[in-house]
């Protein structure tokens, strides 16, 4: 699993990866998870399914599907 | 006589010094302001192509090929509402199906694809605060793609932080119009091409 974050000026960066099968990779996982949220990041899932695609928002890194590849991080709303 | 002089003067210097030196304080503090270094991160357009080519492929990376190619080649992206209280509460529309136009940098556009109606404009950004190149926005089309996130994602918590609007306060409607009327046209060759194949 990937985590990208997108970033002014850089486009998204790739700022943990790891085997959530694996116990310590998938707790650096969850504590970089925790440490992007609280820096008032949101999280995204994009899913794919036949035809339409969605993504899914995760409030927490229990919400995160086991199976996703890449977790996206991105400012949260304010606004405008 | 000279003690008595003497002591008025240093009260006089005293009462002087109380009233002169608050502006001069800030008089030399403005003066060193003026004369700091400010480090400003140079802008770079090259630097800017390239996070917007990197937005550009996360984005086809993550919407479909109708969305990307709406994209691509109108500058938004069209996705269905699928609350089933219309946005903005419009009574009139209850019960048809709406969407919304997303644009890079610009407001959120509710409609009904039906009949062309504008309903409300949702002005919503993502900035990111830590400003790693001095800037708080993203690129445009990691813009568009927050955008489709929250939507597809979590239609109503957007749509709830956004701020409301009616059409027309930073959209253009006649703008709008001619979009919508380009997105008919687009898939009207998109489906000429689909049944050609």
């Amino acid at each position: 699993m990937k985590f990208l974050r997108m970033k002014p000026g850089h486009g998204e960066v790739l700022i943990a990866e790891g085997d959530v099968d694996v116990r310590e990779q998938e707790q650096q996982l969850v504590e970089e998870f925790r440490r992007q949220l609280d820096a008032g990041m949101w999280a995204a899932v994009p899913l794919s399914g036949a035809g339409r695609r969605t993504a899914q928002l995760a409030r927490s890194f229990a919400e995160v599907p086991r199976d996703a590849e890449r977790v996206i991080f991105f400012p949260r709303a304010a606004g405008g | 006589m000279l003690l008595a002089l003497g002591a008025t003067a240093l009260v006089v210097v005293g009462l002087l010094w109380e009233v002169v030196a608050a502006p001069l304080g800030e008089q030399l503090a403005r003066h060193r302001a003026r004369r700091q270094v400010v480090p400003t991160p140079d802008y770079d357009p090259g630097r800017e192509r390239r996070a917007e080519a990197r937005a550009r492929q996360l984005l086809k990376s993550c919407v479909n090929d109708e969305e990307w190619g709406m994209y691509r080649d109108l500058g938004f992206i069209r996705v269905w509402g699928l609350q089933t209280e219309r946005p903005g509460g419009h009574e009139a529309a209850a019960g048809t199906p709406y969407a919304y136009l997303i644009y890079p940098h610009r407001p959120i556009l509710a409609y009904l694809p039906q009949t062309g109606r504008l309903l409300n404009e949702y002005c919503v950004a993502f900035p990111d605060e830590t400003r790693p190149y001095g800037s708080a926005r993203l690129p445009d089309s990691d813009d568009v793609l927050a955008k489709w996130m929250a939507l597809t994602g979590d239609e109503r918590r957007l749509i709830e932080t956004a701020n409301l609007h009616l059409p027309g306060r930073q959209l253009d409607p006649r703008q709008i119009k001619r979009d919508l009327w380009r997105l008919r046209q687009w898939e009207r060759e998109r489906a000429k091409v689909a049944v050609t194949r």
